[in-house]
C-alpha cells in the first residue's frame, strides 16, 4: 500500500457532466487560473449520455483554500446548468488502481 | 490520467448511490483517568477526551471536502466505564455525563464506552455500572452503552442475560418520552470486538493503543446498483461483482482513515468492512438480498444470499485494506433499512428468521422494536438465544431491541434520521422464566468434534 506517498500528490480531478455547451472548457480553465490551478490534462467525452469532461489540475500553488476553489467551480457549474465536482485525485486512485 | 470512465463511476457512486464513509470513530483509552475520587476522575475523563478528540471533526470535515465524499459520521468510543469507575465505588452515571458533556463540546454525534466485560462473572464496579444503565441514558444524549454477556472461550453469563432483560426494558421506560430511545442506545454482546467503530456497541478495548483512528465504511446502494447492471448474472458471478465493489468502497475506507491519522497525529487502527445500511432510499442491505433475487427480504433464501453477501463483502475488502477489524460485515438493523422496514411491516420477516440470519453475518438483533408488554424474562432468553449463536459460531452477536413501551403489534416506533422506524414485531408468548432465572454459566462449548 503507497498511501503515503499518494498523500503528497497534490492534484485534483475537476469532473463536468451535463449538456454539452460553447465555452465550458475556457470557463471552468479560467476560473481554474484565478486560483493559480494549473491544468495539467483535459478529456472530454460522451459517456452513458452526458457530456464529461475531467481536468487534471495540479493544486500545490493554489492561492487560497482548496475548499474554496470546489465550492466556487460547484457553484459556476449550478448557475450554467451543469455539475462540476472537484475532488482530490487520490480518491480515483485508490479506488481504481490496485 | 485517470480514466474518463473510472471517474464517473466515482461520482455516480457518491451522488447517486450514497457511498460515503459511515464513521471515523478515534477511540481513546482512560485507564490513566481512573481515581477513587469520582469528581478527580470525571474531570480527568472530560480534559482527555476534549484533549484528544478537539480536532476530529474539523479533520474529518476537512477530508470530506477534499476527497468530496461524505463522512456521516465522527465519534469517540472509550475505556469500558466500569474499569475506570471500580476505584470509586458509587454509581458511575457522573462519568456518562462527562462523557456527554465531552462529546457534545468537541461536536460528535454519539460516544460508546459505557460498558462492562462480564462474560465470565461480575467484577468491581460491572454491577454498579449495569444498574446505572437506564439512568445513565436517560440523563444523557449521545452516551452509548454496551454490556458483553458471553464469549466463546468464557460460555454465556445467564445471570448477566437475565440482568440485561431488565435493564433493557428499564431503559425504554425511563425513555418512553423520547419513543424509548434509551434502549436504541444500548447493546448486549456476545465476542465483543475491541475496536468497533460502530455505535451502538463501540468502545475502546484495554488491549488498544492509547489513541486511535477506525473507520466504518459503508455502500449498500453501490453494491446493489452493480448488481443491477448482471441481471442475468449466475451466482458466483454474483459474489465476483460484490468483492469487486467491496474492494473499491474500502480502499476509500482506507484512503479516508490513512489521511485523519496523519493529520490527528494518532495511529490509524482498522478498517470495519461492514455494509451499514440507512433508511434513506437505496441505501438498503434487504435490497441488495432483493437484488439478487428474492421477492422480498425475509422469505426463504433470505440466510443463503445473506451469507453469500457477508463473505464477498469480507474477501474483496481484505484485500483493500491495511487492517480489517470491528465487526466486518453486512449489518440488518431493522429500523434503519428501508428494505427491512418494509419487509418487517408486511410480515414476511420475523424475528426468527432474523436469528438465522445473524447466525451467517455481523451482527446480531438489532433495532428491533417489540411490544411493550415482554417480559423482562423474554428479553433475557432473546438475549441468551443471540449470544448462543455467537458462542457457538465463533462470532460476535448481538442484541438490541427496543421494547416499545405502550404499544403493540400494529404500532409503530420512529426515531428519525439514521436510527430511522420501526413497526412492533411479535414474539413467541410462552415463557422461558424458569430456564433464565436457574442462573449460573452456560458452559463454553467445546471445539472438535463439530457437527
Amino acid at each position: 500500500m503507497n498511501g503515503k506517498e499518494r498523500l503528497i500528490d497534490v492534484r485534483a480531478v475537476v469532473a463536468v457532466i451535463g449538456k454539452d455547451a460553447v465555452g465550458i472548457l475556457a470557463k471552468v480553465a479560467t476560473k481554474c487560473a484565478e486560483y493559480n490551478a494549473n491544468v495539467i490534462e483535459v478529456s472530454q467525452s460522451v459517456l452513458e449520455d452526458i457530456f464529461a469532461m475531467t481536468m487534471l489540475v495540479d493544486i500545490s500553488r493554489l492561492n487560497t483554500e482548496f475548499s474554496a476553489l470546489v465550492d466556487d467551480l460547484s457553484a459556476m457549474g449550478r448557475s450554467m446548468g451543469l455539475e462540476i465536482h472537484t475532488m482530490h485525485e487520490d480518491i480515483f486512485n485508490v479506488m481504481h488502481e490496485i | 490520467m485517470i480514466k474518463t470512465y473510472d471517474i464517473l463511476e466515482t461520482i455516480r457512486m457518491i451522488q447517486n448511490e450514497c457511498l460515503d464513509i459511515r464513521t471515523i470513530t478515534m477511540g481513546i483509552s482512560l485507564l490513566d483517568c481512573i481515581d477513587a475520587d469520582i469528581d478527580r476522575a470525571c474531570d480527568k475523563v472530560y480534559k482527555k477526551i476534549t484533549t484528544k478528540a478537539k480536532d476530529l471533526v474539523r479533520v474529518g470535515e476537512e477530508i470530506e471536502k477534499e476527497l468530496g465524499i461524505p463522512i456521516i459520521n465522527k465519534r469517540l468510543s472509550v475505556t469500558p466505564i466500569a474499569i475506570v469507575s471500580a476505584a470509586c465505588g458509587c454509581s458511575p452515571v457522573p462519568f456518562a455525563k462527562a462523557m456527554d458533556k465531552a462529546a457534545k463540546d468537541v461536536n460528535v454525534n454519539l460516544i460508546g464506552g459505557y460498558s462492562a466485560l462480564v462474560q465470565k462473572g461480575f467484577s468491581a464496579g460491572d454491577l454498579e455500572l449495569i444498574k446505572s444503565i437506564p439512568e445513565a441514558l436517560s440523563v444523557t444524549e449521545r452516551v452509548c452503552s454496551s454490556v458483553n454477556v458471553g464469549s466463546t472461550k468464557t460460555g454465556i453469563n445467564l445471570d448477566a442475560c437475565k440482568l440485561m432483560g431488565s435493564i433493557i426494558k428499564q431503559s425504554a421506560e425511563m425513555t418512553v418520552d423520547k419513543a424509548c430511545f434509551g434502549a436504541a442506545k444500548l447493546v448486549v454482546f456476545c465476542n465483543a470486538v475491541e475496536d468497533n467503530p460502530f455505535m451502538a456497541g463501540a468502545f475502546h478495548g484495554v488491549g488498544e493503543p492509547d489513541c486511535m483512528i477506525n473507520v466504518g465504511v459503508s455502500g449498500p446502494g453501490v453494491v446493489r446498483a452493480a448488481l443491477a447492471k448482471y441481471p442475468d448474472a449466475d451466482i458466483t458471478q454474483i459474489s465476483d461483482i460484490i468483492k469487486k465493489t467491496s474492494f473499491k468502497i474500502t480502499r476509500v475506507g482506507q484512503l479516508v482513515g490513512t489521511m485523519a491519522s496523519k493529520r490527528l497525529g494518532v495511529p490509524f487502527g482498522i478498517v470495519d468492512l461492514s455494509l451499514a445500511p440507512t433508511p434513506a432510499v437505496g441505501d438498503s442491505v434487504a435490497h441488495i438480498l432483493e437484488e439478487i433475487g428474492l421477492e422480498q427480504c425475509g422469505t426463504h433464501g433470505t440466510t443463503a444470499t445473506l451469507a453469500l453477501l457477508n463473505d464477498a463483502v469480507k474477501k474483496g475488502g481484505v484485500m483493500a485494506c491495511s487492517s480489517i477489524g470491528g465487526l466486518s460485515g453486512a449489518f440488518i438493523p431493522v429500523s434503519e433499512d428501508a428494505g427491512m422496514i418494509d419487509a418487517a411491516r408486511s410480515g414476511v420477516l420475523s424475528i426468527e428468521k432474523l436469528e438465522a440470519m445473524t447466525a451467517v453475518c455481523s451482527v446480531g438483533l438489532d433495532m428491533i422494536v417489540v411490544p411493550g408488554d415482554t417480559t423482562a424474562d423474554t428479553l433475557a432468553a432473546i438475549i441468551a438465544d443471540e449470544a448462543a449463536i455467537g458462542m457457538v459460531n465463533s462470532k460476535t452477536t448481538a442484541v438490541r431491541v427496543i421494547p416499545a413501551i405502550g404499544k403493540q403489534v400494529g404500532e409503530e416506533l420512529d426515531w428519525g434520521g439514521l436510527f430511522g422506524c420501526g413497526p412492533v414485531m411479535p414474539l413467541k408468548k410462552a415463557s422461558a422464566s424458569k430456564f433464565i432465572n436457574r442462573g449460573g454459566q452456560i458452559p463454553a462449548p467445546l471445539h472438535s468434534l463439530k457437527n
